[in-house]
């Protein structure tokens, strides 16, 4: 593969991530609404028709699989051209500290993304998740302000409010602390990842350079504060709906385990 | 014209040949000109070794006028020294401080091994030429110059990446040594102007194979070779080279290239 292939490879697997981690903002905003938003949200997402949900995750899976191979291999070929000596003086012209570090952030990223599958899909970092249930009413939803619509009124859904709130509250402090430190190396990555996409695909020109530049700055930012708004949010127990989450967190964390202290007790 | 003398520490980087590791010499400069260049100090240097009976530092340089891409040298880190749109051999002494040390390397890069002390092989460069930095003209009487009218602002640009004097410069800054700005700037000139069309595609694939075959590494768009280029070759040309190398491969695979 030529280099300018890998290139246009890490470009266009790149501009998908871009897309899907904007999407994927838009959707946990909802956090900040009530618990049904995320819920119903979360539960259409889960029966889409068609396996859709299992395409979607496919082509991401080998989105990023051929990001990071791509990676991996540019570093690789490139730490055998710049050669075994390397310069006893050292200066930097204008680089950003991000173009520079895109392989470090990356790769935090790439932990930060088999850990965050762990903590809400598999849900095994913490098993008790899978046990937040609740009703969806529809109350405050478009259901809602569409009354001709009918509220879908499903009842023992998961409760994904639960989850996020449980998940990023000051009980598990560390989890958020992590969150935080991986969006803002998202952010760095697409300070230069945006701007580098377009260079790499050949759709740029001076004229055009200041405005992808200030492009990146604002999407890297955007999604920066986008995503920590959660975590934050999250250690300050500051969701609009935190009795909900402090009563279902009572109900399976603190409940189950001052039932399973009892039933030790009794031994 | 400021005329005074400094004194000036060298480390300089020696090495016999590729096969043997190198090593940095000391060696004191003391009253030099300041409106001498940075070459004739080193031909200072080089007339006081051969008075010891030592070996001179072997270094590049031609014109001594800033326009044939010979000289080479990392001064301080940094191609051609730290003075923005200057070849070593247009570098001056005013431009360092009395008790400065001054490190000198070669332009390193794997592409680019050394032959000894200073001077680079480079010839990875010409073969890049070789595989496509040309058009094929017939010979025999030339054409009127009117007959093929280039607009001025193409006519601009072709200049601007034809400015390039291949010395290498972009390479030695370059974090992965890549060769896309010299690349670039060699294909595009050509692929922009009416002469150049006809061979584009083919011209866009055989420079990209070349620049690979030869080990130079991959861009990513860090944009330190644009900053220490002596003729501030844009990195717009890299994005046209990726654009036009692009068009040959889509035509190319459908056998139209
Ligand atoms: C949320 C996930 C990610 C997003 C949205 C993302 C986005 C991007 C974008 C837009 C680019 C610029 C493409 C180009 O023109 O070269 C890029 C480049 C890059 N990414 Fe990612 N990426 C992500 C994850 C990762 C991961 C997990 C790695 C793992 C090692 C990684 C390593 C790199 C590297 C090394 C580059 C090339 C840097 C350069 O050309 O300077 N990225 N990324
Ligand atoms: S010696 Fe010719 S450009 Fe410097």
């Amino acid at each position: 593969m030529s280099s300018l292939v890998k290139k246009y490879l890490m470009a266009l697997t790149g501009f998908v991530l871009v897309g899907f981690v904007c999407g994927h903002m838009l959707g946990n905003l909802q956090m900040f609404l009530h618990p049904d938003w995320i819920n119903e949200y979360a539960y259409k997402l889960q029966h889409l028709p068609y396996g859709l949900l299992w395409v979607v995750r496919l082509v991401l899976l080998i989105t990023v699989i051929v990001h990071v191979v791509v990676a991996v291999q540019l570093v690789l070929e490139n730490r055998r051209a710049r050669g075994g000596e390397n310069y006893a003086a050292k200066a930097k012209l204008q680089a950003t500290f991000a173009s520079k570090t895109m392989r470090y952030t990356g790769l935090v990223l790439l932990a930060f993304i088999i850990f965050h599958i762990l903590h809400f899909t598999v849900q095994s970092v913490h098993p008790e998740f899978k046990e937040l249930h609740t009703e969806i009413t529809g109350t405050g939803t478009l259901w809602h302000v569409y009354d001709h619509l009918k509220p879908m009124g499903h009842t023992n859904q998961h409760d994904v409010y639960a989850m996020v709130g449980i998940g990023f509250s000051p009980h598990f402090w560390y989890v958020p602390a992590f969150y935080i430190f991986s969006m803002a190396l998202l952010c760095m990555h697409l300070t230069h990842g945006v701007a580098s996409m377009f260079q790499s695909l050949g759709l740029r020109n001076s004229v055009w350079t200041p405005r992808l530049r200030k492009l990146a700055l604002v999407i890297g930012w955007v999604v920066f504060l986008g995503f920590s708004s959660l975590p934050v949010a999250g250690l300050l127990q500051a969701f609009p709906h935190q009795d909900h989450i402090q009563a279902q967190y009572e109900h399976t964390f603190d409940g189950g385990a001052a039932h399973s202290d009892a039933a030790a007790h009794n031994h | 014209m400021s005329e005074g003398t400094i004194s000036v520490k060298l480390k300089v980087w020696r090495q016999k040949n590729g096969q043997e590791s190198g090593h940095f010499e000391d060696y004191q400069m003391d009253d030099v000109s300041t409106s001498s260049s940075f070459l004739e100090m080193l031909d200072l240097l080089n007339e006081k070794l051969i008075d010891e009976d030592k070996d001179p530092v072997a270094f590049d340089h031609d014109c001594r006028e800033g326009i044939c891409g010979m000289c080479s040298l990392t001064i301080n880190g940094i191609p051609h020294g730290k003075n923005a749109l200057q070849t070593t051999c247009q570098l001056h002494m005013r431009s360092f401080q009395d008790g400065d040390t001054i490190t000198i390397e070669p332009f390193r890069a794997h592409p680019f091994p050394v032959i000894r002390d200073l001077a680079v092989d480079r010839t990875s460069f010409e073969r890049i030429m070789q595989s496509g930095g040309y058009v094929t003209q017939r010979i025999g009487a030339a054409q009127d110059a009117n007959a093929l009218p280039i607009g001025k602002e193409v006519a601009d640009r072709a200049m601007d990446a034809a400015a390039c004097i291949g010395c290498g410069a972009c390479v030695a800054v370059c974090p992965n040594a890549s060769a896309m700005l010299f690349t670039s700037a060699k294909m595009t000139q050509l692929n922009m102007l009416p002469q150049g069309r006809p061979e584009k595609d083919r011209r866009s694939l055989n420079m990209v194979a070349q620049m690979d075959a030869e080990g130079f590494g991959n861009c990513t768009n860090i944009g330190e070779c644009s900053a220490a280029c002596p003729k501030g070759i844009s990195m717009d040309f890299i994005a046209m080279m990726n654009r036009d190398y692009a068009v040959a491969r889509v035509k190319s695979f459908f056998g139209a290239a």
